[in-house]
């Protein structure tokens, strides 16, 4: 989908009647639908597209919660589900003719375990907020987005985020026990266990990173881990991108698991440094952040091999941080960098391919040229360890032409990304965004049983349609009907 | 296609035209696990070889009738491991019931590894099967080749169909190929006994799994408990004066765990009705009849019991989980935990979505699916 598309208009002829049958239950405050009223509610981080909802429902209670969902089932109703709206790939985009739920008001910590080391919390709870409550029993929880301060934890399971520490630590998947939900229906779901595993199906993984099109989460228990002890932080700088990207194997090689491994190259250290003062060598062409945490030994020790590997593959620098302050300084660049990028150019737009990182040096080498071609700038941040790209593609909305430059520029850098062996999203999602990437990722069946699976929640396709699946007839009008090694879908099947 | 898939995939057009049952087999060293299934048996064994193996990616992807031994060796001669330390179970007799050519040869096969979805002592500190699995690549029930997940970290591009093969069983598929995380090998591995109640011995897991602790498997039995450490050799060293305790022989110490993650241990070899109980990790003592092995830091607890199913599974549920029939028993209810029936119902219609003619392992996770 483009962010070109036009947006639809609002369903006026029903939006009286859904937002009274929603106002019988519902105070009038937690049911907007004056324009002026749903106006923030029509995007998600993903700015370039946009939408007024017909109507937006606030609920605060899990009662609330089931009852909009009977309702819209009901009248059949489209719902798309919300979080804290920080999104990247449109998942939260409204529609015309549809109700935005939005999970904000649940924001109840209701119990943290400090024994058990858990946390039982509503959707609406922000992913710091987590950490915050449970600083006090040295615990905290891992998976961190570098959007924590904002994002939903509800929203972080529907797109199973990432953050800087994930490489040791894991995604949100491997951090989650159980959900409370409900589905289209209004169907009360618990899914997981307070244990470590459930019987039959591993529904808790096929929800989390589901979006939004598999039922509505309105709690989420979750592990929290010790406090490590220590963190220290090594800086390195490359006068070669190749060479930062062989440092990086061989960091894994050496059997080190970094509790965070991060790259960024020239461009992005030079827009950063001037906001953050981090002291980043602003010739090197690129830098790795390569993070011990743990025992205080085990720190010392890993450090110093750390450090040995690095000199080991030619490193021009390497930095150790002598104190926590100076540990945050390294860090604060690479949490500056979409914000920074923000600020030298009006728009940017952030891609989210996956690579074996045996191919970053192709694919940086790929980036550079098709920047040449379509005359956009495009800083490269890298979550490096696990081969999760972010390059932000430069951009003003204002000049005739660059959206659509940008958009299609993105999809040559998400088809690379597939060629290599890799995904089009490590944590962002496909939302409306990356849908017709889909396409290029996918065979037709495998689309075809990601369809069934959501049939399977979600017989009427009122949860969030239109995200993350393309129709098969999508793909097929635009020719990128996917085939494995010369293998055809249905062959039996007329092609359509 | 290879010739292998192109004949597993015509045998499961064909059985799902005459919704002929299949039971499917890899090493046949589960066989005693789930309900029983019986069917003509379609053997992964011939599709089997490590596919793609490259360390500094940390993924390895294998065939599915590739024996697990083969890919702990590769891994280990690059100094990684699988990190859920997959219980092979090779040593377990083959159920009489099952027909001789098809009895086991002790290997366990990677594909029956992800299906069953079992995972050993490390799983609290490392993670599950299903943590691991990057991808796979499957036949469904009417012979379609699929793949889902791939082989980086991380993906979330479509839903999560790869770990939602991990513990089905082989009801929603024939699993071709797996991709999954490897990590490295530890520095050093050093275990500690200590005397405990059960009381003490569930408490003190669950407060040092609060700690930054190097602890990487926990085993009580009859006031026995057995903690082991692994890491940097500083880290387990630190560890190990903090925690106290004797230090175990290094042999005599793997023997033990492997006894614990392969059910050889001297509490499994009683022809008693065993139930494995999945707890939230705090939960009291459990007070049925019986003898029991803790593990997990108290999140796993064997049970060799003649206390009824009902209420065993009354005592897994208070107990904020589920209880599962393991070995040696009969319930009238099944091996693994009912289900609500609004999750029945959604099992349901995934079964029916993967195996529209129910050809694939039918039964032997839940009755009628
Ligand atoms: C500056 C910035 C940095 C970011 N950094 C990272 C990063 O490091 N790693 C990362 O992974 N992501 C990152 N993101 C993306 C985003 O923050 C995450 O995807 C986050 O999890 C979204 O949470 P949210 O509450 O804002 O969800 P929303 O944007 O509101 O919704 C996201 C999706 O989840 C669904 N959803 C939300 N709540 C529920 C619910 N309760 N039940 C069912 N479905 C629901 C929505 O329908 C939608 O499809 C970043 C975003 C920004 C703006």
């Amino acid at each position: 989908m483009s962010a070109l598309d036009k947006p639809a208009p609002v369903n006026v002829a029903r939006q009286h009647d859904v937002a009274t049958a929603l106002r019988a239950f519902l105070p009038a405050a937690s049911v907007l639908f004056s324009a002026e009223d749903v106006k923030p509610y029509e995007c998600d981080g993903l700015s370039a597209f946009r939408q007024m909802p017909m109507v937006v429902a606030l609920p605060a209670t899990e009662p609330e919660v089931q009852r909009v969902l009977q309702t819209c089932h009901r009248m059949q109703v489209p719902v798309v589900p919300r979080g804290a709206g920080t999104g990247l790939s449109g998942g939260a985009l409204p529609l015309g003719d549809g109700v935005l739920l939005s999970l904000a008001k649940l924001m109840r910590i209701i119990e943290i375990d400090p024994l058990a080391r858990t946390a039982r919390v509503q959707p609406g709870v922000r992913n710091l907020a987590i950490s915050e409550a449970a600083a006090v029993h040295g615990l905290y929880y891992a998976p961190d987005p570098s959007s924590q301060i904002a994002c939903s934890i509800g929203g972080n399971v529907a797109e199973n985020s990432g953050g800087m520490h994930c490489l040791k630590y894991g995604l949100t998947v491997h951090n989650v026990l159980k959900l409370r939900a409900y589905t289209v229906e209004g169907e009360f779901i618990e899914i997981g266990s307070d244990s470590l595993d459930a019987a039959g199906y591993d529904l808790l993984a096929l929800l989390t990173g589901s979006e939004g099109l598999l039922a509505v989460i309105t709690e989420v228990t979750v592990k929290l881990l010790p406090k490590p002890q220590r963190a220290q932080c090594v800086l390195a700088a490359f006068d070669d991108v190749e060479k930062a990207g062989q440092a990086v194997a061989n960091i894994i090689a050496a059997g080190i698991i970094p509790a965070g491994l991060e790259m960024m190259d020239k461009i992005t250290t030079g827009a950063v440094e001037p906001f953050v003062n981090a002291g980043y060598p602003l010739d090197a062409e690129a830098i790795l952040l390569c993070e011990s945490d743990g025992a205080d030994e085990e720190v010392a020790d890993e450090i110093e091999r750390m450090k040995a590997v690095m000199h080991g593959s030619g490193a021009v620098e390497v930095r150790v941080s002598q104190s926590e302050a100076e540990r945050v300084r390294f860090w604060a660049g690479r949490k500056a960098a979409f914000p920074a990028a923000g600020r030298v150019s009006p728009d940017y737009y952030c891609m989210d391919g996956t690579i074996p990182k045996r191919a970053l040096p192709r694919v940086l080498k790929a980036i550079a040229d098709l920047s040449l071609e379509y005359k956009l700038r495009c800083m490269n941040v890298f979550h490096a360890g696990d081969g999760n790209l972010h390059p932000l593609i430069l951009y003003d909305a204002n000049q005739p032409g660059e959206l659509e430059r940008t958009e299609e520029m993105g999809a040559k850098i998400l088809k690379l990304s597939i060629d290599v062996g890799g995904t089009i999203t490590g944590e962002h999602g496909v939302g409306v965004e990356k849908i017709d990437s889909m396409c290029d990722q996918f065979a037709a069946p495998e689309l075809a049983m990601f369809h069934a699976v959501k049939r399977a929640f979600d017989d009427t396709g009122l949860l969030n349609p239109g995200k993350a699946v393309p129709t098969l007839h999508r793909c097929a009008e635009m020719g990128r009907m996917h085939v494995h090694a010369g293998q055809v879908a249905f062959p039996e099947l007329p092609r359509f | 296609m290879d010739a292998t898939i192109q004949q597993l995939a015509q045998t499961l057009r064909d059985a799902s035209a005459n919704k002929t049952p299949l039971r499917i087999v890899g090493g046949d060293t589960k066989d005693f696990y789930g309900n029983p299934c019986t069917g003509e048996t379609l053997s992964t064994r011939a599709h089997r070889g490590i596919v793609e193996y490259e360390p500094t990616e940390l993924v390895i992807t294998a065939r599915a009738g590739t024996p697990l031994a083969e890919i702990e060796a590769a891994l280990k001669d690059k100094g990684q491991m699988l990190a859920f330390e997959p219980p092979h179970f090779s040593k377990s007799p083959p159920s009489p019931l099952t027909p001789l050519p098809h009895r086991g040869e002790g290997k366990s096969t990677l594909g029956g590894c992800i299906a069953a979805g079992l995972s050993g002592p490390r799983r609290p500190y490392a993670g599950a099967v299903r943590d691991l699995v990057l991808g796979v690549r499957i036949l469904d029930g009417a012979g379609a080749d699929l793949r889902f997940g791939g082989q980086v970290m991380k993906n979330v591009a479509g839903y999560d169909v790869s770990r939602l093969m991990a513990g089905a069983m082989g009801t929603l598929g024939v699993i071709l190929e797996v991709s999954l995380k490897t990590l490295p090998l530890p520095a050093t591995e050093l275990t500690l006994h200590q005397q405990h109640n059960e009381v003490d011995a569930i408490r003190l897991m669950n407060e040092w799994a609060g700690q930054p602790l190097p602890i990487s498997a926990t085993a009580w039995c009859g006031g026995d408990l057995g903690i082991r450490l692994s890491g940097a050799a500083s880290a387990v060293e630190a560890a190990r004066k903090k925690l106290g305790g004797d230090v175990v022989d290094a042999t005599q110490a793997a023997t033990f765990w492997q006894g614990i993650r392969d059910h050889a241990d001297p509490f499994f070899a009683k022809d008693e009705t065993l139930w494995r109980l999945s707890v939230k990790s705090t939960a009291p003592a459990i007070t049925l009849p019986g003898t029991q092995l803790i593990e997990w830091n108290g999140a796993l607890r064997w049970l060799r019991t003649d206390a009824s199913a009902s209420d065993v599974r009354a005592a897994a549920q208070e107990a904020g989980g589920h209880a599962t029939l393991f070995r040696h028993g009969k319930s009238e209810d099944g091996v693994f935990h009912p289900l609500s029936p609004t999750l029945a119902a959604i099992h349901r219609r995934l079964k029916k979505t993967f195996d529209p003619a129910g050809i694939l392992n039918a039964g032997r996770l839940y009755p009628g699916m």
